[in-house]
């Protein structure tokens, strides 16, 4: 579904990702892990059309991504939940749900995202009693939850998420998780991107680590978290699955 | 009391004329964050367009009052599209310098077609000015006062009620945020840039009848709009209307019981004294700091 070849950015002359090849089949749940600065953020940026200059290929269902505006991405299936969320603030919950499906209201999708929109309230309940409240009052969890629901209103084939699971209580990593289990069960293909290597490998189906721009290792999921390597680096010495 | 009403009246006509150029000068500063000096320069085009449309061209009315909008507003796409859009590395202050430019030009071309002379133009209706407690109120005030309250109304319809007045709102908020729901980010700064122009161009029709109209005449009321939008509070609408209001009451007490001389710096002492007392204006929220 999304086929990344090579893909080298950078930022002014400091190399951000040194020839990225990874791939997404479609109903996959793919966990992308790696220490802060490894590049994992720019790579979901330069997919979503957010770092102009790129070199190799990016391919979403085998058309090409490159010099597409942010918009035109949405339009075609991608949707980002953006690390530290980026909501509305001063919006109601609604309100930025309603957002969330611009594209579609602009193809007079009127019906389905109402019908949507009670899918996602019902998904989380917490922002069906919260929906008239400003976005910038909600919990840290409640936001997060508002974010992957925004992105869930444009209906993507794919969802991006990044460091979703940032800053959130250990109960609440548990719920945003068990959450993108169920979508990926509706059929929306997810890459997920975290810090938080032991909790993104348990629930994916397929894992990549990345390193100093580079991938260091692919492999199932299941396979990763055993991996010695990546136990030491990343996931601390007492691992246990 | 009758000479003072009839301050209050005169304040009030250009105070709404300075609140529609406020609100053109807000508007964009809550989208971009952006500081158009050329917007006097849209109320000098729309004022003399519309002199030329209706007493040149003859058209009705309402149709040259629509056409010298939509000739301003024209321009203001235009400035986003070749002057704004084509900066590679967009820094505030550059785009700013970029709109002093852009009116520096607007003035010469305004010179260009319209020549340095001054040009007159009737009031929208003739009927007599009424008489109110001894003071007279001109139909062209009605005129004006309606015209502002539609103007602030109908943005206030279009940012509640519009998905893409919700889109801009959003773009307001976070640029990036929007891009990432799929709003067409660049589309909606142009859009931005073209309203605000346009909201230039209605102050322009509107104080055409209560003033000569020439190609230098928009430094001035660019910056009397500035100073109202400041008094009320960068990016607040409602505080475009309040800072429009108080700036021309203002002016026009200071006129009446000071000296003619002083209109003018009546408008630059009262920013000051904002800028000193409450920065971000009388109805502002956010820092005015953004750079």
């Amino acid at each position: 579904m999304l086929r990344v070849r090579d893909l080298k950015c950078r930022y002014g002359t400091v190399p951000a990702i040194n020839g990225i090849s990874l791939e997404i089949n479609a109903g996959e749940l793919v966990a992308l892990v790696g220490a802060n600065g490894a590049g994992k953020s720019t790579l979901l940026q330069a997919v979503c059309g957010f770092v102009p200059d790129w070199e190799g290929d990016i391919a979403f269902e085998k058309e090409s991504l490159y010099s597409l505006r942010p918009a035109q991405i949405v339009r075609k299936g991608i949707s980002l939940v953006p690390e530290g969320r980026l909501l509305f603030p001063p919006l109601s919950v609604k309100e930025n749900l309603e957002l969330g499906a611009y594209v579609r209201y602009r193809r007079r999708e009127h019906k389905e995202v109402a019908e949507d929109l009670e899918t996602v309230l019902d998904l989380f309940p917490i922002l069906k009693q919260r929906a008239k409240q400003p976005a910038g009052t909600l919990s840290g969890g409640e936001q997060q939850m508002l974010a992957i629901g925004r992105a869930l209103m444009a209906r993507p084939r794919l969802l991006l998420l990044d460091e979703p699971c940032m800053g959130l209580a250990p109960l609440l990593v548990l719920v945003i998780l068990e959450t993108l289990a169920q979508l990926r069960a509706r059929g929306i293909t997810i890459l997920l991107v975290e810090q938080n290597a032991r909790a993104a490998l348990g629930a994916a189906d397929r894992g990549y680590v990345i390193e100093n721009g580079t991938i260091a290792i692919e492999g199932p999921a299941r396979d990763l978290l055993l991996n010695k390597s990546v136990t030491q680096a990343y996931l601390g010495k007492e691992c246990r699955v | 009391m009758q000479e003072f009403l009839q301050y209050i009246f005169s304040g009030i006509t250009n105070g709404a004329v300075y609140a529609v150029i406020a609100l053109g000068f807000s508007m964009l500063y809550g989208s971009t964050g952006l500081i158009n000096f050329a917007q006097g320069e849209f109320v000098m085009i729309g004022a003399l367009s519309l002199i030329s449309l209706w007493k040149g061209v003859n058209l009705p009315l309402p149709l040259a009052f629509a056409g010298a909008v939509a000739i301003t507003a024209i321009a203001g796409a235009m400035l986003e599209r070749f002057a704004i859009r084509s900066v590679k590395k967009p820094h505030p202050i550059v785009l700013v310098i970029i709109t002093v430019g852009a009116s520096i030009l607007l003035r010469g071309v305004g010179m260009l077609v319209w020549g340095k002379d001054s040009h007159g133009s009737p009031s929208f209706s003739d009927h007599a000015p009424y008489d109110i407690l001894g003071a007279t109120l001109l139909p062209q005030s009605l005129w004006i006062l309606v015209l502002t309250l539609g103007v602030v109304l109908g943005l206030h319809i279009f940012h509640k009620r519009f998905l893409t007045g919700r889109a801009m709102l959003a773009c307001a908020i976070s640029t990036k945020a929007a891009g990432i729901v799929g709003i067409p980010t660049e589309k909606m700064v142009l859009l931005a840039f073209s309203m605000s122009a346009a909201m230039g161009g209605i102050g322009g029709v509107l104080i055409a009848p209560l003033s000569m109209s020439s190609f230098d005449m928009g430094m001035n009321l660019g910056l009397k709009g500035f100073c109202a939008a400041m008094i009320g509070g960068l990016g607040s609408s409602w505080g475009a209307v309040v800072g429009g209001l108080l700036l021309g009451v203002l002016e026009a007490l200071g006129v009446g019981f000071l000296s003619s001389g002083l209109k003018d710096a009546a408008a630059f002492v009262l920013l000051l004294l904002i800028l000193y007392f409450r920065p971000s204006g009388l109805l502002g929220t956010a820092s005015v700091q953004r750079f």
